[in-house]
């Protein structure tokens, strides 16, 4: 099986890195997360209720929808704001990639350990770029708000393409699929990683950020 | 076709591309309502929340979409249409975008419906609500108001587009393979904001429509009165409204699926269907004002509408105090200041003065007709390099001196170019403006433009020169008669 990849780009402000991740990551989790699997007699099981919740950027012109849940959203927040900091601090020209990862579990006999196998990676890289002044940035707002809606526009169409999708799992097998410790929703089991980008174009750090 | 499927498969076929194009109108109506929508998920199936995504019911859409319907479904040639447009407190309206969910003909008959048709729609109904906060209209929505409002309209058949004017795009939010053709949603929105003044709204008797006013309080907000009930159970059985809605009866089917898991390659479904009354009066002419829990919100207004009206007005109170949060109405007033794009100020026309910090395009404003010091730096729109002052400076100041600004600014002084201009509200962030009764945002604007200092208008300037000039001889005259002493003076300083 071929992992699926596709690449976002976005060049934004340094105040505006942390919303348009959060936008980008929390769009594609909407569409990748199901509700709490109830698995019953017989083999069948049943699905809890996804909610959604609007999100209004305060550096840019743009709403996002996602998945109404705070653990959920305080993962994903903790991600992004680790490659914001791994941004601003690298004294890099402002260049960075962070990636959202869904695998599946495989897995191995002892001594050998379960192997992760990505099915679809999507990596947005991003752009820093400082502005002189106000007039700038509010213009800049705008931008990015009708960039990030292109870029959403990208995302839906990606995945209602309806290619792979892993096959719905078994009791015993839906942990090797599926992030079962949140308490309201399931997202595919996913990881965020992130690069930064030094001006010889040489990542300088990665970081693994296991969900 | 149809032939190939089982009975239930086609059962259960139909009764997901009815359900869906139901929760389609809804997401889309819901989107262009004016304010954040939330709701909560949760872990256990209700047995109510088609396609496991929690979307409210209005009830009131929910029946225009079934009338549009009339008991037949969305198919290859019977495309259903939400059409969005906007109406201003003028009268004049505008067709923004207009949703389709249609049907063509290709068919995938591998699919297996009641398990991945189902899981697909669900998929198509998230990208819809992420799909609808991106088309322009979502942004003209949520700044409805005062000056405007935005309707829907919903019907079925063929699909018109021709409103939206030239050059219009299309987006596709997806499509969904089923044995009986292929389900597509798009959206065509207009991309010519230019507004056609007194234009005839052809196609309804005069507007008339309730403002629905169901998310006066987020849902996951604790501040949500306690008659409203829980955002995701509106479906309960023990809680309908019949209270509000006795009359003509309408039954809802609840789908509570369940998957199996045993092998992949034989999916079976049970589906458990019940149906749950929901009762409804659709010519509540003279009971409109029961229609919307009234003492719920005082700020709600309410118009009686008739089932002949096939435009209704999507807008929360006009009251923008009682709208939501304070955090998040300063967050929506930031967002609401000065837009140097925003098609709203095209129509209407105010008259205000233009301050040094609003964007308007660099061909209404030039320099001269500024009365404000350093015009010719006050900010325009940065596209035009060549216009830049800060890169192409003028060849002569503005103002080097009083008299020569005074000069500059009383040519401008009641000038009719302002008159043209349309402004929207200057919201400044983080400004309160319910403690004081002069806000920042007026503040701000009264000192945009302060009235000129007498000293140095041009009248008086010119007499005291005139006055200075005549009585100059004379002084002359009597220096020369002192020089002596002069002489003396300067002696005794040295």
């Amino acid at each position: 099986m071929n992992c699926r990849s596709e690449v976002l780009e976005v060049t934004v402000e340094a105040r505006q890195v942390e919303e348009a991740m959060l936008a980008l990551l929390h769009t594609i989790l909407l569409h990748r997360s199901t509700g709490k699997f109830h698995y019953k007699k017989e083999g069948t099981y049943s699905i809890g209720t996804v909610g959604t919740q609007d999100i209004d950027c305060d550096f840019i012109d743009f709403t996002f929808v996602r998945v109404s849940s705070e653990e959920l959203d305080r993962m994903i927040r903790k991600a992004v704001s680790e490659f914001k900091d791994a941004l601003s601090n690298s004294g890099s020209d402002g260049m960075g990639q962070i990636s959202l990862e869904f695998y599946q579990k495989k897995k191995s006999r002892w001594p050998f350990s379960d192997e992760c196998i990505p099915w679809e990676v999507w990596s947005i890289k991003v752009n820093v770029v400082n502005l002189a002044n106000e007039q700038e940035r509010q213009i800049c707002r705008e931008k990015v708000g009708e960039k990030l809606g292109e870029k959403v526009i990208n995302v839906v169409e990606v995945i209602n393409r309806h290619e792979y999708l892993p096959k719905m799992p078994t009791q015993s097998e839906v942990d090797n699929v599926f992030d079962t410790t949140l308490k309201d929703v399931q997202p595919y089991l996913y990881k965020i990683t992130y690069q930064i980008t030094d001006s010889l174009g040489t990542s300088v750090s990665t970081t693994m950020r296991r969900d | 076709m149809e032939s190939d499927l089982k009975p239930q498969d086609q059962k259960d076929l139909d009764k997901f591309i009815k359900f869906f194009a139901l929760k389609t109108v809804q997401v889309i109506v819901q989107a262009r309502l004016g304010e954040k929508i939330c709701t909560r998920s949760s872990s256990s199936p209700t047995g109510s929340d088609w396609f496991n995504l929690a979307i409210k019911d209005i009830p009131e859409v929910t029946h225009e979409a079934k009338k549009a319907l009339a008991g037949q479904l969305p198919g290859i040639g019977r495309s259903m249409c939400v059409e969005i447009s906007l109406k201003t407190s003028e009268g004049d309206s505008m067709e923004l975008e207009t949703w389709c969910l249609e049907m063509n003909e290709k068919c995938d008959k591998e699919i297996k419906v009641s398990y991945a048709v189902y899981n697909r729609l669900s998929v198509l109904l998230k990208s819809l609500l992420a799909i609808t906060r991106v088309t322009p209209a979502y942004k003209l929505s949520r700044k409805q108001g005062h000056d405007y409002v935005i309707l829907y309209r919903i019907y079925f058949g063929e699909v018109q587009l021709s409103g939206l004017g030239e050059g219009f795009q299309t987006v596709r939010v997806g499509v969904v393979g089923t044995p009986i053709g292929t389900i597509t949603l798009s959206c065509a929105y207009r991309t010519n904001l230019a507004f056609m003044s007194n234009r005839q709204f052809e196609r309804s008797a005069p507007i008339m429509g309730i403002i629905v006013d169901h998310f006066v309080d987020p849902p996951c907000s604790s501040q949500r009165p306690a008659n409203m009930g829980h955002p995701c159970n509106y479906r309960a059985p023990d809680e309908e409204d019949g209270g509000q809605f006795a009359g003509v009866q309408d039954s809802q089917e609840v789908c509570a699926t369940s998957f199996s898991t045993s092998p992949p390659s034989q999916v079976s479904v049970r589906s458990l269907l019940y149906a749950s009354r929901l009762s409804y009066q659709p010519t509540a002419l003279t009971g409109a004002a029961e229609f919307c829990h009234p003492a719920s919100n005082p700020n709600q207004v309410i118009t009686p509408f008739t089932p002949s009206a096939v435009n209704y007005v999507l807008c929360p109170d006009g009251d923008d105090d009682g709208l939501s949060q304070s955090g998040e109405r300063r967050k929506e007033e930031g967002r609401r200041s000065v837009s140097p794009s925003d098609p709203v100020e095209s129509l209407n026309a105010f008259t205000r003065k233009v301050g040094a910090f609003v964007n308007k395009p660099s061909t209404q404003i030039t320099a001269a007709s500024l009365d404000l010091p350093f015009a010719a730096f006050a900010p325009r729109g940065l596209d035009s390099e060549e216009n830049d002052p800060m890169v192409h400076p003028p060849d002569s100041p503005p103002c080097p001196s009083p008299l020569q600004g005074s000069l500059h600014s009383q040519g401008s002084e009641g000038s009719g170019q302002q008159d043209d201009f349309v402004m929207v509200d200057f919201r400044p962030a983080f400004s309160k403006d319910d403690l004081l009764p002069m806000d920042l945002g007026t503040f701000y604007r009264e000192f945009q433009n302060p009235p000129q200092l007498a000293s140095l208008s041009l009248h008086i300037s010119s007499q005291s020169m005139a006055d200075d000039l005549d009585s100059l001889p004379e002084k002359l005259r009597v220096y020369e008669k002192n020089i002596d002493e002069f002489d003396a003076f300067v002696d005794m300083l040295q």
